[in-house]
């Protein structure tokens, strides 16, 4: 048992490791429930605060857009953030530290199914009311989550199976293209496919097909790549790769009836938070047991040792086909969701551009690793957005975190762990006691 | 009927021939040894067989089947497990996952059962992990498990290889030099493992060994190997009294 130890360092050091303490006792439910406690605060508050703070408005990305174009609004905003964010969280948190815990140790007797439901859709409360607050935050948010989709399902190739592989924009990009050519040509009328071919109130039910169109669309592409992936390795994989990025490319810019260079526009209002959150999650889902079976810590056999991998039986090449396909697949199913939710697509937004932030944030979080993938996808996407007022700096700031990065973890922040859902949502003190 | 039967089996790496005309006969629960010196292509046997490289010329069989043209996994699959010279362990798995890996060809569940965590796909997942419980106690290596495999002392990533080879349910086990930079404390303890694995898992085993002791301890049956060619084959007895042996191999060592 490590409690009594734990219990007497509480004790005997100073705040650092009382903090600490109190840090590690609060369940993953309590987090979101201080979070939630915040974004209402933000809500009904918001305004007011900003107000006789001397803030023009309510501080959109945690206030790191206007702190940088307008440095003397830096007290205001550090004291937004302590009474919007930083004291109702600690508030809460401390106030509801026992409540949560035996909440956290009932949900943990149930199936963990219904847990998760109960922590996720508190956790999506407190986003949905966040992001209410201004249109630019549900941009961001929204993109934020394909972006996690993309690095994880790119990690799975790059990661998990440890294959150089650029093509992931070029995935994308198939997958924007069908799910938009089908939603534009059954249920919108625009300039490119004439009137719709169905009722408009069909459009949502059948969005998700649409999404799964364009995960296959990807996954027949990804076959291109998985079969050169049998003989080679390494370097020439990601040449391969890279050319298929291309070809995929300057096919859509010659494409008359997709708008060619122009691309397409006038996407049906498909993307809603909800749909972007549901179908983040499945993708999270689905990989994380994928890649925790055996059947997917094949992919890591391959990359450590193919060799041996064969000789125990692993079908190496099956395994190589199914990894690119499934990867393929949902980076399909984030190109269709983020055609819809800018509601324009051209073939210049799927090039090098978009592969180096891939690349940068699946780098940055950590390979085979869902939680690297998801804190990097998140961090690189955010701060990228927060340190827009920058323009060309940002393009330096970016680069030189992730060298530093590579300096010191060179793996990535989170790399090679395995993410737990039932461990994370569990309660963190033993019930009745101090 | 021999459970591995190899006929005239010649292999050419371009223009060096690498194996001629070699054959072996296996029956089930013997101990065969091939020895010879370095670059005899003792290795490469090995490989030929289990799939890696296909032979240019020649036939091989197990239990009847032809495994000429197959993958090494199939063959894997098919009960030939083997360990490597040089220990293919992989880098970043755990002892555990090492051997349930190696039940790969043994999963009930499909894709769609670990894309959907299935309940089916998490009972078979328990059962293969009290499998390999199981195999890892046998190998001494049960409290091992959760660590990562290359961080073991050198003798421990020998078992669990054996561990992972047996994990594959085989029928006939290669063993490639498995007692390569061991102490003589490791190495009586490698005979008693293979002893006990022949005995318990009712396995016929190939080995390629380069310390005679080793080799005259547990086969029944030894080939030796001079530049892809086979000059003796009989009991270690005759082996070791065979004059073309101790002038190829046994006599170089009575140099030193």
């Amino acid at each position: 048992m490590d409690i009594p130890d734990h219990i007497s360092q509480l004790h005997k050091k100073g705040f650092k490791a009382r903090l600490q303490g109190f840090v590690t006792t609060v369940p993953l439910i309590g987090w979101f429930l201080g979070f939630l406690g915040a974004v209402l605060v933000e809500y009904s508050l918001g305004d007011l605060i900003s107000y006789y703070l001397g803030l023009p408005k309510i501080p959109v990305l945690f206030g790191l857009l206007s702190v940088l174009k307008k440095p003397l609004l830096i007290p205001g905003t550090i004291g937004y953030l302590i009474l919007v964010y930083g004291l109702p969280i600690l508030l809460i948190v401390k106030s509801l530290q026992k409540p949560a815990n035996k909440l956290a140790g009932f949900l943990d007797k149930r199936p963990v199914t219904v847990a998760a439901l109960v922590h996720l859709g508190l956790f999506y409360g407190a986003l949905h009311l966040w992001a209410d607050m201004s249109d630019y935050r549900l941009l961001v948010l929204k993109l934020t989550m394909i972006a996690v989709m993309l690095t994880l399902s790119i990690n799975v190739i790059n990661g998990y199976m440890g294959e150089f592989s650029c093509s992931h924009p070029g995935f994308m990009a198939l997958g924007a293209y069908t799910a938009s050519t089908i939603t534009l040509l059954l249920f919108a009328n625009d300039k490119q496919f004439g009137d719709a071919l169905l009722p408009e109130a069909l459009g949502l039910y059948f969005f998700p097909l649409a999404l799964i169109a364009g995960g296959i669309a990807a996954a027949l592409g990804a076959l291109v790549i998985a079969i050169p992936s049998f003989r080679t390795r390494g370097d020439y994989l990601a040449i391969i790769s890279l050319a298929f990025l291309f070809i995929v490319k300057s096919l859509i810019e010659n494409l008359e009836f997709v708008g060619g260079p122009r691309g397409m526009s006038s996407q049906p209002h498909y993307s809603t938070l909800p749909m972007v959150f549901i179908v983040m999650v499945l993708c999270i889902w689905i990989i994380n047991n994928f890649v925790r079976s055996t059947m997917g810590k094949a992919l890591n056999a391959v990359r450590d040792n193919e060799l041996a991998a064969e000789a125990m039986t692993v079908n190496t090449r099956k395994t190589k086909i199914i990894t690119f396909m499934f990867g393929a697949f949902w980076a399909g199913v984030a190109g269709g969701l983020f055609a819809h939710v800018l509601r324009y697509v051209n073939p210049g937004s799927f090039g090098i551009q978009r592969l180096a932030e891939i690349l940068a944030m699946v780098y940055f979080g950590g390979l085979n690793s869902v939680t690297g993938s998801i804190v990097g996808a998140v961090s690189i996407n955010i701060l990228s957005e927060a340190l827009r007022p920058l323009e060309i700096y940002k393009w330096i700031i970016i680069p030189l975190l992730l060298i530093l990065v590579m300096l010191f973890r060179p793996t990535g922040l989170i790399a090679f762990t395995e993410f737990k859902p039932k461990e994370l949502m569990k309660p963190r003190q033993q019930l009745g006691e101090e | 009927m021999a459970l591995l039967r190899v006929d005239n089996m010649t292999h050419y790496f371009g223009g060096l021939r690498a194996v001629h005309n070699y054959n072996l006969i296996l029956e089930p629960g013997h101990i065969v040894g091939l020895i010879g010196p370095n670059g005899a292509g003792k290795t490469t046997i090995f490989n030929l067989i289990s799939g890696i490289h296909t032979p240019t010329e020649g036939n091989i069989e197990l239990e009847g089947h032809n495994l000429i043209g197959r993958h090494p996994h199939e063959i894997a699959g098919m009960g030939l497990g083997r360990t490597f010279q040089n220990l293919l362990l992989w880098r970043h798995m755990t002892v555990l996952e090492h051997v349930k890996m190696a039940c790969y060809s043994q999963l009930e569940y499909g894709i769609w059962g670990a894309f959907f965590g299935s309940r089916f796909c998490h009972q078979e997942e328990k059962r293969l992990t009290a499998k390999a419980m199981h195999l890892l106690e046998t190998f001494d290596v049960a409290h091992f498990s959760s660590q990562l495999a290359v961080s073991l002392p050198y003798g421990a990533q020998r078992r669990v290889e054996m561990a992972r080879a047996m994990a594959t349910n085989p029928k006939v086990l290669f063993l490639d030099e498995p007692t390569a930079g061991m102490t003589p404390d490791e190495l009586n303890r490698m005979i008693s493992i293979i002893r006990k694995i022949h005995e318990d898992f009712d396995v016929a085993i190939f080995l390629i060994e380069h310390r005679l002791k080793f080799v005259m301890e547990l086969c029944e049956r030894i080939q030796t190997l001079v530049f892809g060619e086979v000059i003796a084959e009989g009991t270690p007895e005759e082996t070791k009294n065979n004059p073309h042996v101790i002038e190829a191999y046994l006599g170089s060592e009575d140099l030193h």
